[in-house]
């Protein structure tokens, strides 16, 4: 009798472990756990036996090494007998460069076209459906390809169009006018930072008061008043340190100034004008999230529409556009990548001559991965902290 | 629901015993002194077809005929190979391949051998960790550029934007080119030849680089052919042939002499149309041995007999298969030149069939 009601007993603990929902969830993670870990250990010890069986060696000396190729305009001081990382850091350099670019045009873009497509008029808001409906829905990798095939169809070096002769377009590029550092220059830059900080602070200062007593100050008139005017006022007072480089002709192209190929314009555009269409629905669907209520009431207390717009729907829209805005910005980055196809030498391109020129596939691609994670990751947490200074404050 | 529980513990620990087990047997066969016989020949046997990496698409190098099958100079040497090894030419498996990916595609086995234009250095040869088993065309870095530029040396090229294919040893070569000669250049890297080309076709540049060869090539494509010129400066040496992994010795030696009964049969007069002639004895005994009536030298490779017959049969010797997909009668129109035999003014010198 006893005998019995102790195995029910034991039978009856043992079923409660299996059952129990809390224990069985412990039970399978730890397995999940295991079989990963064992899955991963398995396949890098059979990568690490398989090339020691080839006799390739891993690890990342090789990064020390000279690359022995050219880049095409390295951001920073690069030639040939530069090392394979510092040939990285160009091409990363070049993949922060149009991913930011591509960033800053893609949300002016998207706002814009996001509200507009909300417009009213019948004609705008049907130009901007179709310009949303058409880049959406074409890949990126083709519009890139358009745009390159577009550019290097403009007119050859020789008939250049000439931009007041000192800016040249031709099929190589724009050839801008590039500033020459004298003895004093060092104050121009000094203004502009100046004026940016107090154009910051401005801006500041005049949603404070407007938030406390309601009235307006036209700060963005202001701050571009500083930005530009406090450069300036700083060039023609010291005499004008700064020179400008003039392109100049020269048998094969231009010489001097600053040259932004086609490559860097035709890919900014395309990621531009591909995440834009995305940002603008985004927008529009953070707009149409916001009761009608919220306008009516702001109509009724008689602000303009295009003061409703700023101050009372787009700052509730942003708590729905922010997330999917921030996977738009994640996905502008890595679709930076497609650079390859025309040449565009950011971190993939320049990472594949490296991978080629060295053998080092392996390491070489997993540099292409945590750079790119973390880039990602960066991304998010700084979207993550902007969604949270937003958020609607409950009272 | 305990017998349920407990036995999908057991599927996943067995599992991971067999996973490590599995680990374990690889690692035993590792350090093992490499085998007599070679796993690679043991492989196509089995599988009965040869893996060659080629090239995307290169005139008179790889490329496709009318009738959709891959053809060229590149694509004749696996088929002479795929005809020693399995006795029959067509028996190969063709895996296209760019610049980039032909390395990776050796290592991971994807491929038993590379014939893809590839220039033989100490670096690929060493630390890239593949045995290049000769040479099959002796290829130096050209250029070509717009005749209308007026350019007649690339010394005077300074300035100009040059395309130019990623990870190729020209784009090395280029840099080098210039930093020695202290001349400014824009390099334009594209991903493949094709693209490259296009680009300097849009005069996106004024000048193109690849392997002379494959000038000659290029500007055979243009539309009007006059109005480009190739410069006179050869700026590197390239000596392309095809390659294999390192560490199958056996493998390695198939395919250099391979090569080699190519190059020897032109020397000894053997074509496609008197192999089989020759094949029935002669009274030279250097064609006797290489093809198999006196001597065995095809079972010191650990192939049959009459494998330099399969592989001459193929294509025919390599006097016929440069003169099939380069030679005068082509739009490439390349003179042998180096390429000639030793006897004829050229450097093509094969080890001795013994």
């Amino acid at each position: 009798m006893t005998q019995t009601t102790r195995t029910d007993d034991e039978r009856f603990q043992l079923r409660r472990i299996l059952t129990d929902e809390r224990s069985r969830g412990i039970i399978i993670q730890v397995i999940l756990v295991l079989a990963v870990v064992a899955f991963i250990a398995f396949i890098t010890r059979n990568t690490m036996v398989n090339l020691g069986k080839s006799g390739l060696t891993t690890g990342f000396g090789f990064l020390a090494d000279p690359a022995f190729f050219d880049i095409n305009q390295p951001l920073i001081a690069y030639n040939s007998q530069s090392s394979f990382a510092r040939a990285l850091l160009v091409g990363l350099l070049n993949t922060l460069l149009v991913s930011v670019l591509g960033i800053i045009g893609a949300t002016v873009l998207g706002f814009t076209s996001g509200v507009l497509r909300l417009s009213k008029n019948w004609l705008i808001s049907r130009l901007i459906t179709s310009y949303v409906e058409f880049t959406r829905n074409v890949p990126v990798l083709l519009q890139i390809l358009f745009w390159w095939a577009l550019l290097t169809g403009l007119p050859k070096v020789p008939d250049s169009i000439s931009i007041g002769d000192i800016a040249f377009v031709n099929n190589r590029g724009l050839r801008v006018p590039g500033p020459i550092t004298e003895p004093g220059s060092m104050w121009v830059l000094i203004a502009l930072a100046l004026g940016i900080i107090a154009a910051v602070a401005i801006s500041k200062w005049a949603r404070k008061r407007q938030d406390l007593t309601g009235q307006t100050f036209p700060s963005a008139l202001t701050g571009l008043g500083l930005v530009i005017g406090l450069p300036i006022l700083v060039y023609l007072v010291l005499g004008q340190p700064l020179g400008w480089e003039i392109p100049e002709r020269t048998r094969f192209n231009f010489r001097g100034g600053i040259n932004v190929t086609p490559e860097l314009i035709a890919l900014w555009l395309a990621l531009t004008t591909y995440t834009g269409a995305f940002i603008s629905e985004i927008v529009r669907s953070g707009i149409l999230s916001v009761s009608r209520g919220q306008s009516e009431a702001a109509f009724a207390l008689g602000l303009r529409p295009n003061l409703t717009m700023r101050k009372i729907i787009l700052p509730q829209a942003l708590r729905v556009i922010i997330p999917p805005l921030t996977s738009q910005y994640l996905n502008l980055t890595k679709n930076s990548s497609l650079a390859i196809v025309i040449g565009f030498q950011d971190l993939v391109s320049i990472g594949g001559s490296i991978l080629n020129q060295s053998g080092h596939s392996l390491e070489i691609v997993a540099i292409w991965m945590a750079i790119y994670l973390s880039l990602s990751l960066a991304t998010s947490a700084y979207m993550n902290w902007y969604n949270k200074r937003i958020a609607l404050v409950e009272r | 629901m305990k017998m349920k529980t407990l036995s999908g513990i057991a599927v996943v620990a067995s599992a991971l015993l067999i996973l490590t087990a599995c680990d374990e047997a690889k690692e035993a066969a590792a350090p093992a002194p490499a085998p007599v016989k070679s796993a690679t020949l043991d492989d196509i046997r089995a599988s009965g077809e040869l893996k060659c990496g080629i090239n995307t698409g290169l005139p008179g190098f790889a490329f496709t005929d009318d009738k959709g099958n891959w053809t060229g100079f590149d694509v004749a040497y696996c088929r002479a190979l795929a005809g020693a090894v399995l006795g029959d030419p067509d028996k190969v498996k063709w895996v296209n391949l760019t610049g980039k990916n032909r390395f990776p595609a050796l290592t991971s086995g994807e491929i038993d051998v590379l014939s893809r234009n590839t220039t033989w250095t100490l670096s690929r040869d060493v630390d890239l960790g593949f045995t290049f088993v000769g040479v099959n065309y002796y290829d130096g870095q050209g250029f070509i550029g717009r005749t209308a530029l007026g350019a007649k040396s690339l010394t005077e090229l300074d300035g100009a934007s040059i395309c130019i294919q990623t990870g190729t040893t020209t784009q090395l070569n280029l840099a080098d080119f210039f930093r020695v000669n202290k001349i400014s250049y824009e390099p334009v890297p594209i991903e493949t030849n094709e693209e490259a080309r296009k680009a300097y076709e849009a005069e996106r540049c004024d000048a193109y680089t690849t392997d002379a060869s494959g000038l000659a090539a290029t500007r055979s494509t243009f539309p009007d052919p006059k109005a480009h010129m190739i410069f006179p400066e050869i700026i590197s040496k390239e000596p392309l042939g095809p390659l294999v992994r390192q560490g199958d010795d056996q493998w390695a030696d198939v395919a250099r002499w391979t090569l080699n009964a190519l190059i020897n049969a032109e020397e000894f007069g053997i074509t496609s149309a008197n192999v089989d002639e020759l094949a029935k004895g002669t009274d030279n005994p250097e064609i006797n041995r290489m093809l198999g009536t006196e001597g065995s030298l095809g079972k010191m490779l650990g192939l049959n007999k009459d494998w330099a017959v399969h592989a001459i049969k193929a294509e025919g010797n390599y006097s016929e298969i440069f003169e099939r997909y380069l030679g005068k009668n082509t739009s490439l129109a390349l003179d042998r030149g180096l390429n000639a035999l030793w006897k004829d003014g050229g450097i093509l010198y094969a080890a001795p069939m013994r």
